[in-house]
């Protein structure tokens, strides 16, 4: 088991930079991946088309089903390549229909591997109804039982409405330089100027949406490293202790108090090494420079 | 038109709606009952505060009221953008929003949005997109983003964008648009409360939480792919 370091160092496969075909080959049992309507199959947007954009014939995501772990799972992958991974009219309906057919089929889970801005703005309608479809989809999904686990590493993070589905999902595994939000760094800037929020700092940026901030705040459920055997073995581990509880009041109530609590406890704050040095930790400074597994140490270190 | 003026013509019965900030909470009768009224007003931006006090206010109507009917009134020129908000995951605060509206409907609460101002991305996502049924007023302003800015983004000429808006509903700004895509059940002229009472109505005789807006996009004409790639996915 104790592989020379050079070796180590060849098996590992950055999840943020693969495609998400690979992604999806690198997380399943070998060999087990079934694509629903594969390429040959579909047809690139026409709304591309109308704007003399050159489309994609998978219009940016994949789904199909596959084993995990010797589990069965349907799987949803966003290709940030193609159009940052954001959601059209037949990107969104892939999504909706996958979820709708894990109603019917009922695996151990949906894995909903992410990497998108969010809307794309080229069918903005389209694109915004189609993430409402989905977030009702995710949430029907999970009241009939199937869990939904976001895994969130890619290179366009999850923003708009896709950070929005994201928190929907039953957990969220994370990466490091994953980064999870709404509005994006760039946007802000925009609107409310480089003051406000400088999107070239990308320190900064890591800091306000990035996996070790999610991670340490509770807004993910596991922190991993940034390579698709360890996205893999995190979902594996989930889906043995994950279940899904009828809808109901209490657990919102729950949620409803620790978002309430928060806002008073981190009130004014503007950087995750604020917020941090609330929580307790030490050396908030050294965060960026931890590995994975201190920081998860030094999570389960801090005060209550 | 004037959110007193709304709640005048949607309640004629009576109403005692209040307005703590941008947020609005209350209760109005109509013919049949008294129903909960939640929302924005004043083209409210959406943050932490809003996104919680409207949560919060839909979980003890769940809890205290069951079955109460829920109004939504929508006036969002989208999410709130800053830093402060989003070191605190805004996203996660209006999904928390999202997933109370979603309880409501499954506690068998029937619920109608109207979009009374703006109806802008994430603002509109996180409840008036989660109702039964989204309405909107004849002058109400939904959409993703003006096609100028558009143009910016996508740098397709604004002249080409206006040009393409004119034959599809799929980008531009316009409550037609998400009418004939199906995420509008209808638009209103005026509000009344005929039209409120009919809506609250059509709910109850359906009593399905089935999502039939892309079918409705289908049969409008204004959003065809949807459904059938969802079909075939099913099919695969």
């Amino acid at each position: 088991m104790n592989a020379p370091v050079h070796t180590q160092l060849a098996l590992r496969h950055s999840y943020f930079e693969a495609s998400a075909r690979s992604r999806v080959a690198q997380l399943l049992d070998a060999g087990s991946f079934r694509e629903f309507l594969p390429p040959e199959v579909s047809q690139p947007s026409p709304h591309l088309a109308v704007l003399g954009i050159p489309g994609a014939f998978d219009d940016g995501v994949i789904v199909g089903s596959g084993q995990l772990g010797g589990k069965p799972v349907l799987l949803i992958a966003q290709e940030g390549q193609f159009m940052g991974g954001a959601v059209g009219e037949i990107h969104g309906a892939k999504i909706v229909g996958l979820l709708r057919r894990a109603i019917v089929e009922r695996p151990a889970a949906v894995v909903f591997m992410v990497d998108s801005g969010g809307v794309r703005l080229h069918e903005a309608n389209a694109g915004l109804i189609a993430i409402s479809e989905i977030m009702r989809a995710v949430l029907d999904t999970r009241a009939a039982g199937v869990p939904v686990i976001a895994l969130v590493g890619g290179s366009c993070g999850a923003f708009g409405g896709m950070g929005i589905v994201s928190r929907l999902c039953s957990a969220i595994v994370m990466s490091e330089e994953g980064r999870l939000a709404l509005s994006g760094p760039e946007v802000i800037e925009t609107v409310a100027g480089v003051e406000e929020f400088d999107s070239k700092d990308r320190a900064l940026v890591w800091r306000v949406t990035g996996g070790k901030h999610r991670y340490l705040t509770g807004d993910c459920a596991e922190l991993v490293e940034d390579d698709a055997a360890s996205f893999r073995q995190s979902t594996i581990d989930l889906l043995a202790g994950l279940t899904e509880p009828a809808p109901g009041s209490s657990a919102l109530r729950t949620e409803q108090k620790r978002l309430t609590q928060r806002r008073e406890r981190f009130a004014g704050m503007r950087d995750g090494l604020e917020v941090w040095a609330a929580m307790g930790m030490a050396r908030p400074a050294e965060v960026s420079l931890m590995d994975r597994d201190s920081l998860v140490a030094a999570k389960k270190g801090l005060p209550a | 038109m004037k959110l007193i003026e709304i709640l005048n013509a949607l309640f004629p019965a009576g109403h005692e709606v209040g307005t703590f900030g941008q947020l609005i909470a209350g209760t109005a009768q109509t013919s049949s009952s008294t129903v909960a009224v939640l929302g924005t007003t004043d083209a409210a931006a959406i943050g932490h505060d809003i996104a919680l006090g409207l949560a919060g206010r839909i979980l003890d109507i769940v809890d205290q009221h069951p079955g109460r009917p829920i109004v939504f009134l929508v006036d969002t020129k989208g999410q709130a953008l800053s830093r402060a908000e989003e070191l605190l995951c805004l996203n996660g605060s209006l999904a928390h929003l999202a997933r109370c509206v979603d309880l409501a409907r499954r506690q068998g609460h029937v619920s109608v949005a109207l979009v009374t101002g703006e109806a802008v991305s994430g603002g509109f996502l996180s409840f008036g997109l989660m109702a039964d049924k989204t309405y909107a007023l004849a002058d109400a302003q939904v959409r993703v983003m003006d096609l100028k800015a558009m143009a910016r983004v996508t740098k397709i000429a604004h002249e080409r964008l206006v040009e393409l808006a004119g034959s599809s509903p799929t980008f531009a700004p316009g409550a037609e648009n998400y009418l004939s895509m199906g995420a509008l059940e209808a638009i209103w002229d005026a509000p009344t409360a005929a039209l409120l009472e009919s809506a609250l109505d059509q709910r109850v005789a359906k009593g399905l939480l089935v999502d039939g807006r892309m079918d409705a996009g289908r049969e409008r004409g204004g959003r065809s792919l949807a459904a059938q790639t969802v079909a075939a996915v099913l099919a695969a």
